[in-house]
Formats: C-alpha cells, sequence, structure tokens
C-alpha cells in the first residue's frame, strides 16, 4: 500500500463532487420510489396470502415464489432486455424508444416488485403470528372480512414487523446499486467511474461506503423511534427468514 | 409473441454455458464453506466475555451489512491485488469479498441461532451438576444446531443468487456467460429466460427441500 | 442440613430478597408460599447457586454456597431441582434427559445409568413413555420425568419451584401425589408452591415471604391455624377461597 497515492482533495473538485451528489440522489430516488411500489404491493400479496380463498393464496404463492427464486440482478436484464421484445409490438417501441429515463424506470420497476415479495413475506409472518381468536372474535362482532383486517389484524402485524420491514427497506437501497448494471448512474457505479478516471480508488470507494453507511444508520434510528412510538404492550415479535 | 423464438442457441453455445454454470458452483461453494467456517469464528467471538473483541466483531458484522454486495465486490476486486503486492486473478479477490460478506449474514444467523435456546435449558443443565462447557456440549448446542441449519441453508441459496454479481467485474458466471452470448448473437430473450428458468428451477427445488428439512427436525 | 443465615440480593437498587434466614433439616419437608414477586423463586434459586446472592451465608450439608472455592457442579449434582417450565431437553428422549447427567456427571455407566431411569420412570408409572421425546407427553407427564431426572443423581435434597403452576387442573394431582411419595419417603424437600392443599398434608413448615422478606415461618398446624402476620392471614385468606 506504499505505493499508493493518496488524493482526498480530488473528491471535492468538480466534476467528481457534482458526481457523488448525483448518484447519491438516484440512490435515494431509487430507493424511495421502489418502496413505493413494494409496499402496497408487497402488503396486498401478504394478505392475500392469508385470506380463506385459495385462489388469491396460490396467487400470492405463485408471485413470492418466482421472484425470490430467480437473482435480481436476471431479473434486471429480463425487465431491461426481454419485456420489451415480449410485449406487444406497438408498447415494446415505446419503452425502448419514446419513454423518457428507460433504464431508471426499469430499475425501479424491477426493484420495486422483487422487493414486493419479501414485503409479502413479511406481512404474511405478522398476520400469522396472530392468535386465530382475534380474527374469530372481529368476526364475531359482525365485523366483516375487510374490516377484521383493517381494524384487528393488520395494525397488530404492521408494529410486530417494523424489524424485518426495516431490514427489507435497508435491502431497496442496497440493491439499487444493481440498476448500474443497466447504466443508471447511482452512487456505486459514480464512485467506480471516478476511479476509473482518476486511480483514486480508495478515496472514492470510502465515500460511497460511508454514505451507505450514513443512511443505513439513519434510517435505523428512525426506525427504532417509530417502533418505540406505536409499541403495544406485551406484544409478539416476528420476521420472515 | 412468441414467434421467432431460437431456442438452437442454448444447444450451440451449451459447452460455453455449461462452464458458466460450472464456476458459478465453484464459486457458491468455497464461498459458503468459507463463510460458513468464518462466520462461526465471528459469532464465537462476538459471544465472547471479552468486551472489546465481541464489540469489534459486532462493528465489523453491522458495517459489513450496511454496504451493497456489488460495492464489497469493487473493494476487495481493487484491494486485493495492491494488498497481496502483484496482480491476482478476479476469481480469488472476489471469493474474498464473498466469504468475507456471507460471514457476516452466518455469524448472525449462528448467533441467533445460541440465543434462541429457552434460558431455561442453561439453568435446568446447570441445576444437575453439568458444568457450562457440559451444558454448551450436550443441551444448547445440539438445539442451537438445528434451530439455525435451515436458516443457514436458506442463506447459502441466497449466496447461490448472489454469485449473479460477479458481472460487474466480468468474472463468466452463468449469467455473465449467457450475457456474452446474448450481446454477441443478439438474443437477449432466449438466453436471460433459460438463465432465469435455471436458477428458479434450482432454488425453488432447494428452498422446497429445506423446508421439509425443518419440518423434520423442528424442536 | 440446608441453612440461610441473613440472605440478601439486590438486582441494581431493587432489593429482591431482605435478610432472609431459614433452616431445613433433614428429611424436613419446608413449603415456601407468598404472593407474586415475593423473592420466594429467587430464594430457592440462591440455595443450588444458580442465583448469585449479595449478603449472608448459605450451607447445604455444610459447604458453603457462597464461597468461590466451592465447586459448584458438584454441589449441585447432589441436590434436584424442579422448574416450573419442567425444562425437559427438547432433543432428547425422557430416557435419555434422566441418563445424562448420571453419565456426564456422575461418570455412570450407560447400562446403569438406564437401568435407574428405567427404574424411575416405573415408579412414576411410566415406564412406556422412555423412549418418547418430551412434545409426545403431557405437561403432567413431563414435569414427573423431569422429578425422576432429578432424582436419578440421588440428591441428599430436592427443590421444586412452583413445580404445577404451569399445568392443567387435571394434571396438578399426578404430580402432587409423586412429591407426596416422595415426602413420605423421608427426602429433605423445599417447595415453592401455591398449593396448600399439598402444604396442609405434607409439609412440616410453612414460610411466608412478602417483598423479598420472611414474614412467617411457623410449622404447620400453628400456621394454617393461627397466622400471626396480617399479610399472611391475608394472603391465606385469598387462595383459600376455592
Amino acid at each position: 500500500m506504499g505505493s499508493y497515492n493518496w488524493n482526498w482533495p480530488i473528491l471535492v473538485r468538480e466534476p467528481y463532487l457534482g458526481w457523488i451528489v448525483s448518484g447519491f440522489g438516484k440512490t435515494i430516488l431509487i430507493a424511495v420510489l421502489a418502496w413505493a411500489i413494494a409496499f402496497p404491493l408487497g402488503s396486498a400479496i401478504g394478505i392475500a396470502r392469508t385470506t380463506e380463498t385459495r385462489a388469491l393464496r396460490l396467487a400470492g404463492t405463485v408471485y413470492v415464489d418466482i421472484f425470490r427464486n430467480i437473482p435480481l440482478l436476471v431479473q434486471m436484464f429480463l425487465w431491461y432486455f426481454v419485456v420489451p421484445e415480449l410485449l406487444p409490438a406497438d408498447w415494446g417501441r415505446w419503452i425502448k424508444r419514446d419513454m423518457p429515463y428507460p433504464q431508471f424506470l426499469t430499475a425501479v420497476v424491477c426493484l420495486g416488485l422483487y422487493t414486493a415479495s419479501r414485503v409479502a413475506e413479511q406481512v404474511r409472518s405478522g398476520i400469522e403470528a396472530i392468535p386465530r381468536g382475534q380474527r374469530y372474535a372481529g368476526l364475531a362482532m359482525g365485523l366483516t372480512s375487510l374490516q377484521v383486517y383493517r381494524y384487528v389484524l393488520m395494525p397488530v402485524a404492521y408494529r410486530t414487523i417494523i424489524p424485518p420491514l426495516t431490514s427489507d427497506f435497508l435491502g431497496v437501497f442496497k440493491n439499487s446499486s444493481l440498476a448500474l448494471t443497466i447504466g443508471v448512474l447511482e452512487l456505486t457505479s459514480q464512485a467506480r467511474q471516478i476511479e476509473e478516471y482518476t486511480f483514486a480508488a480508495f478515496e472514492a470507494f470510502t465515500v460511497a461506503t460511508v454514505l451507505y453507511c450514513l443512511v443505513t444508520g439513519l434510517v435505523i434510528l428512525i426506525m427504532r423511534i417509530i417502533e418505540a412510538r406505536t409499541r403495544i404492550a406485551g406484544a409478539i415479535t416476528v420476521g420472515a427468514q | 409473441m412468441f414467434g421467432g423464438f431460437d431456442f438452437g442457441i442454448l444447444w450451440a453455445n451449451a459447452p460455453f454455458l455449461w462452464n458458466g454454470m460450472l464456476l458459478t458452483i465453484e464459486l457458491t461453494a468455497l464461498a459458503v464453506t468459507g463463510g460458513l467456517l468464518f462466520g462461526v469464528v465471528l459469532a464465537v467471538l462476538r459471544l465472547s466475555p471479552f468486551g472489546p473483541l465481541a464489540w469489534l466483531v459486532e462493528g465489523y458484522v453491522n458495517f459489513l451489512r450496511s454496504m451493497p454486495l456489488i460495492l464489497v465486490i469493487f473493494w476487495f476486486y481493487t484491494l486485493v491485488p495492491k494488498l497481496i503486492g502483484r496482480p491476482v486473478s478476479g476469481f480469488y479477490s472476489v471469493l474474498i469479498a464473498f466469504v468475507m460478506f456471507e460471514a457476516a449474514y452466518y455469524s448472525e444467523i449462528i448467533r441467533a441461532g445460541i440465543s434462541s435456546v429457552r434460558r431455561g435449558q442453561i439453568a435446568a443443565a446447570t441445576a444437575l451438576g453439568l458444568t457450562n462447557i457440559q451444558a454448551m456440549r450436550y443441551v444448547i448446542l445440539p438445539q442451537a444446531v438445528r434451530n439455525m441449519v435451515p436458516v443457514l441453508l436458506t442463506q447459502s441459496i441466497v449466496m447461490l443468487q448472489d454469485t449473479s454479481l460477479v458481472y460487474v467485474v466480468g468474472l463468466r458466471d452463468f449469467l455473465t456467460s449467457a450475457d456474452i452470448v446474448a450481446s454477441r448473437d443478439n438474443r437477449p430473450t432466449e438466453l436471460y429466460m433459460f438463465v432465469a428458468l435455471v436458477f428458479l428451477v434450482a432454488c425453488f427445488s432447494a428452498s422446497r427441500l429445506v423446508n421439509r428439512l425443518r419440518r423434520r427436525y423442528a424442536l | 442440613m440446608i441453612e440461610l443465615t441473613n440472605v440478601s440480593k439486590w438486582y441494581g437498587p431493587f432489593q429482591v430478597l431482605d435478610n432472609c434466614s431459614m433452616r431445613i433439616d433433614k428429611g424436613e419437608v419446608v413449603v415456601i408460599c407468598g404472593p407474586s414477586g415475593s423473592g420466594k423463586s429467587t430464594l430457592i434459586k440462591c440455595i443450588n447457586g444458580l442465583e448469585p446472592f449479595s449478603k449472608g451465608t448459605i450451607t447445604v450439608d455444610g459447604i458453603s454456597v457462597g464461597d468461590p472455592s466451592t465447586n459448584l457442579p458438584k454441589l449441585r449434582s447432589r441436590i434436584g431441582m424442579v422448574f416450573q417450565n419442567f425444562e425437559l431437553f427438547p432433543h432428547m428422549t425422557a430416557g435419555e434427559n434422566i441418563v445424562l447427567a448420571q453419565q456426564k456427571v456422575l461418570g455412570r455407566v450407560r447400562g446403569v445409568a438406564e437401568a435407574k431411569a428405567l427404574e424411575l420412570l416405573a415408579r412414576m408409572g411410566l415406564a412406556e413413555h422412555a423412549a418418547k421425546y418430551p412434545a409426545q407427553l403431557s405437561g403432567g407427564q413431563q414435569q414427573r420425568v423431569a422429578i425422576a431426572r432429578a432424582l436419578a443423581m440421588d440428591p441428599i435434597a430436592m427443590l421444586f419451584d412452583e413445580p404445577t403452576s404451569a399445568l392443567d387442573p387435571e394434571m396438578i394431582t399426578e404430580v402432587l401425589d409423586v412429591m407426596v411419595k416422595l415426602a413420605e419417603e423421608g427426602m429433605t424437600m423445599a417447595v415453592v408452591t401455591h398449593e396448600m392443599g399439598f402444604a396442609r398434608k405434607v409439609a412440616d413448615r410453612v414460610v411466608f415471604m412478602d417483598q423479598g422478606a420472611i414474614v412467617e415461618d411457623a410449622n404447620k398446624e400453628a400456621f394454617f391455624g393461627t397466622p400471626r402476620s396480617e399479610r399472611a392471614q391475608l394472603f391465606l385468606s385469598k387462595i383459600l377461597q376455592h
């Protein structure tokens, strides 16, 4: 390591500083948008897997099994290269030519749908951890199934799955780095680019590392606060693997 | 929609794809083994009564779990040759990256497995006169191992999928080989769907097997 | 045989045991009762060193429990303990549960240990369950196996920490019957329990604890006849409702 020429100041010089900032911004944007897809969709699928309707349960299981057993990178390639080919000719052409920000949007959709499968599993565990008696008590009072989910099951389920959901949320941040394989210039790819232009590998990667750690730390802190504020006394804790 | 598919391209490039598959399998096997060994070491250190050591290991584990795997791969890919002083094959740099990364996850699973054994079991064991070491050996560890094996196996299946990330440093694993053929012959659909299918079947069967194991040996 | 002198214990600022002194002679059966949080479980766990204590002394058969030079595993092998949640080892069969400590602590040969295990299980009426895992046994059966496991070590005294509190009502009797028989055979026993019927039948003395202190320590007749302290009276009146 003695022959390495340290060059920290280069990072605050343009255009490299700008690259880091835009890369970081893209990372956050991808993560937030993907989560915006994953959370509602995943919740719906997770709930579907706990209903009495066989068809819903099967559909949910199929979804989760497909998205969990194919590597995320392969999914990324499928969305970017294959899906436009398989769609009806007009749509395919639009995606390839006229859609704005094709790589970015593809990455968001891919990551969102993948993460939805993880969220689905957490939501399912959260609901299944609630004793059956709760559901019966709700129905016995005259609540519809939907109301039972809304007022009895989901409030408890969501609170108990905050820790594993947090870890999935952080997963989205980390997985956003895969977007670089289809050309999105997020944080990791910008760090690599700086390394290729300046040979300041150590410095560039350190900045990226520090930023990821900061995000992780911040998210965990916020989640702890949320967890403390919403805690139910004597509640169960649970998490899917 | 499916007109014009040429699955012959898979046959034509079978040897090339197969070599990629072999690399994937080899990398996974070595990374799982190395990661488990190192993970056990980390877990043991984490449970040690020596404060600073446990704290250091905890820091390492949390640090590695905050970073994307791609970044870790880049780190080791650039660092390892520099540290050793001469060029190193990409395979070894990447292998080290995987071992260091997965060990952090494995050590958490192992640690959780050991703490999942009910506290009363330790009391009952020591009340009978077993020493701490005997209690560990005959009562705690057997239960901990049975709890953690399914989770460790599941993590290993995840690792198999993670190896596809060697794409970013151009290592010719299964996915990268398929990608090379796809770009060269402009047939992304057939190749990527084939890769997806292979992984789907492999990982799905593996997780079914793990589930069956979990049901049979659950405590 | 078991002697506690001025035993006190603090968890941080919170005092859990307050100057407890008590004596259990050989062959005596002492029942320890009191409201939740009175420290009775903690006290009994101090006797075999499972819980450390801050002040005072405890001696068992002349050996001091708090002394750092005492060989605790050896001492514990001579005292049997039965837990509220049975704590059978779930990865071993009933028989294996009883054999483990005999082999590893007392050094008995496997054949001898297994014979003893079967003999004890037969005494409980559980001989045919020797090869079953705890999950396949009822709560009452598990607790009786747990008692057999403790007896297999040929202990000089037996400690019971709320042995029937986790059992369904119909299974409490089968466990109490075993304990009554043990008492009649002359075992030295300290039993933390709410089962006053058991105390009336078999106890020699009853100790009443409240908020970490021993409030009353009287022989059976005196305790049930004329409890001296107000708190003991209140406690008794609440329990003896049923």
